[in-house]
């Protein structure tokens, strides 16, 4: 019976959902729709980050980089060649890119297959690194993506980016593929695919005795990782519309860590919640930039305090709680109804 | 190429190198004691170079007055730095101290851009250290005279410390093994305080060197600086001091000779760090001077 309520929840909750996105959709302006669909991006992108961080216990601080292929790709195989001859107005295209064509969903895909490409690349020789080393050879690695990306002038027109980028990433296909990406996640980690690298991550050595491929274990991890942070870079390069190298810096990577910290190093559950809080957050923020007028005090804007407030926050959160809104925990039905009963409301907590 | 345009840029890059050498030290210092990566080292070299101007023009100091105050307040700061966002979390997982570390270095930028402005200021200037000097066919900022000497003095300073003194063996013991240096009594947050001292101390200095020479400054420049200089540590071996040194001179070496003799590389430039960090960590993943360490299971 208890199985059955479960699953009726959770079908209910999904229909909840999907009426609810069907409403902001349709009712909120353009402005909030993309808030709402910038969510959507970084809970993919959290969830990539979050397999490494959490699930295999690597560092890595690459991610950036890999969201820069995956966003180049897909915006170069849709534009039309009429795009990029618009484009490429200083030095002409790759003549055999510039007549390629391919349907969105294709070239979604090759974005992410050109991410894992690079990471099996990459991976060979950087998976050999533990700890700092691998974060800050990924790190290296991801700048070097950026530098190559700059200079490749008839390959991504360098510099000057790539713009008027066809705008695919509308709301449902945005949340399908958070939806895919949390399906596949929750399926992953409870494989045993998924238990091998929770082995990895708690020991290696231990792993390893046990007859675990550990190498094996941590480039899978880093490919999968990696298809879908280029999934991420091409969603986010169609709904911005315009991709230049200067967005795929450092700073994009910490902000996708920063998610995956406060929902929960190691949780699905709380890189989506951490995903949403965040995004939302940043915008709500953002009034700290305009000038204020309180009852007495008057400010004239200061742009960059909203960035103070959210590195406040950051460090707040990682002094006091260190591990972030839900732990290692998930999200279960038993859990959830067992806050709302006070008896044993703890010991009934959510396991992972 | 001329005998004489090689000394150019040999000079260029003596200099450029030991200004990375001087950051890279207060990196390794860092990492050798505590393991860890210190992210807000590149801010508390931007701050040093705030310091100063703000001392020298704001205040009215002197300049030699200003360098000091503004030194002596990113050593204060960088001790500050480690008791609020590294302290508390001594025993947590090595992830969340590094996450704190990258938390403190977004909380400083952006104070930065809020306090010192996002515009880019100048140095005013100090003849003491831009006047052109012409030795023979080389011409050359007198800065760039001053800087390999200071980081001589301080590497030998430095050695000194830790190799001679009660301090640096109280250092090294900690870095050894933290528990076991308690045991023995050694004041280990004294210790890893002072560490911080010295390193913010040299990254201030550095950044005061580094506006002497390129007199720009702006909230975000430490970034770049701050990586390549973690980078020059690892090169160099992290946790060894004459390292730091070595791969700060190898890396400003290597970057101002290849733009020199293959100009078309020149956009590469700050791609040529990363390159040399990947071959060094794959070949000798303990950096050229750095010791092996076995994993202890």
């Amino acid at each position: 019976m208890k199985i059955k309520r479960n699953t009726l929840l959770t079908l209910a909750g999904l229909a909840l959902l999907v009426g609810a996105i069907a409403a902001a959709d349709a009712t909120l302006g353009r402005f909030s729709v993309r808030i709402l669909n910038l969510s959507a991006i970084y809970i993919v992108l959290a969830l990539s980050l979050n397999l490494l961080n959490g699930f295999t216990g690597l560092f890595s601080l690459g991610h950036a980089g890999f969201m820069a292929v995956g966003a180049y790709v897909s915006a170069l195989l849709t534009m039309s060649p009429a795009q990029k001859d618009m484009n490429f107005f200083l030095e002409p295209i790759m003549p055999f890119l510039r007549d390629i064509q391919l349907p969105f969903p294709l070239a979604l895909l090759a974005a992410g297959a050109c991410a894992g490409l690079v990471a099996v690349v990459i991976g060979v020789p950087a998976l050999r690194l533990r700890d700092d080393y691998l974060a800050i050879a990924t790190l290296g690695f991801a700048e070097i993506i950026r530098v190559l990306i700059t200079n490749a002038q008839s390959l991504t027109n360098g510099a000057q980016g790539l713009k008027a980028i066809t705008k695919y990433s509308t709301t449902w296909v945005v949340w399908s593929v958070a939806a895919l990406s949390v399906v596949f996640m929750l399926a992953l980690v409870r494989s045993s695919y998924g238990r091998t690298m929770k082995a990895v991550r708690d020991d290696e050595v231990a792993a390893e005795a046990m007859g675990v491929n550990v190498f094996k274990v941590k480039s899978t991890s880093f490919v999968i990782s990696s298809f879908m942070a280029g999934v991420g870079g091409a969603l986010l390069g169609h709904m911005i519309t315009t991709i230049d190298p200067k967005m795929f810096t450092l700073t994009l990577t910490f902000n996708i860590l920063l998610i995956v910290v406060l929902g929960g190093n190691g949780s699905i559950t709380g890189s989506v919640i951490g995903a949403i809080v965040v995004t939302v957050l940043m915008e709500a923020l953002r009034f700290l930039d305009m000038p204020m007028n309180f009852l007495f005090i008057k400010t004239n804007g200061l742009p960059g305090l909203r960035m103070v407030i959210f590195s406040i926050l950051l460090m707040i959160v990682v002094l006091y709680r260190q591990r972030g809104l839900m732990g290692n925990k998930e999200f279960d039905w038993d859990g959830f109804i067992g806050i709302f009963r006070r008896k044993g409301a703890s010991s009934a907590g959510g396991r992972s | 190429m001329e005998l004489s345009t090689f000394f150019q840029q040999l000079t260029n890059a003596l200099s450029l190198g030991s200004l990375y050498a001087l950051i890279a030290i207060g990196y390794t210092m860092v990492y050798g004691i505590l393991r860890l990566i210190n992210f807000a080292h590149g801010d508390v070299f931007m701050l040093g170079a705030y310091f100063a101007f703000y001392a020298a023009t704001s205040l009215a100091m002197p300049w030699w007055v200003a360098f000091i105050v503004a030194i002596g307040l990113t050593a204060i700061f960088g001790m500050g730095l480690e008791r609020v966002a590294y302290r508390p979390l001594r025993d947590s997982p090595k992830i969340s101290v590094m996450i704190s570390a990258i938390g403190a270095s977004f909380l400083i930028e952006n104070v930065g851009i809020v306090v010192f402005g996002g515009r880019p200021k100048s140095f005013p200037s100090i003849p003491l250290f831009d006047t052109v000097l012409h030795l023979g066919p080389v011409s050359v900022l007198s800065v760039s005279l001053f800087i390999p000497v200071i980081t001589a003095a301080i590497l030998v300073a430095l050695l000194w410390i830790v190799n001679g003194t009660k301090t640096g063996l109280a250092m090294r013991a900690v870095s050894t093994d933290l528990d076991a240096a308690r045991l023995m009594a050694i004041d280990v947050n004294r210790t890893i305080s002072l560490t911080f001292g010295i390193g913010s101390l040299l990254a201030g200095l550095g950044g005061i060197m580094w506006t002497m020479k390129y007199p720009q400054l702006n909230p975000l420049m430490g970034v770049m600086p701050g990586l390549k200089c973690f980078i020059a540590a690892v090169i160099g071996g992290i946790g060894n001091i004459p390292g730091a040194v070595l791969g700060g001179f190898l890396l400003g070496v290597l970057e101002i000779m290849i733009v020199a003799f293959l100009p078309e590389l020149t956009g590469y430039r700050d791609a040529f760090a990363f390159v040399l960090l990947i071959v060094v960590l794959l070949v000798k993943p303990s950096g050229l001077l750095g010791k092996h360490q076995a994993v202890k299971v």
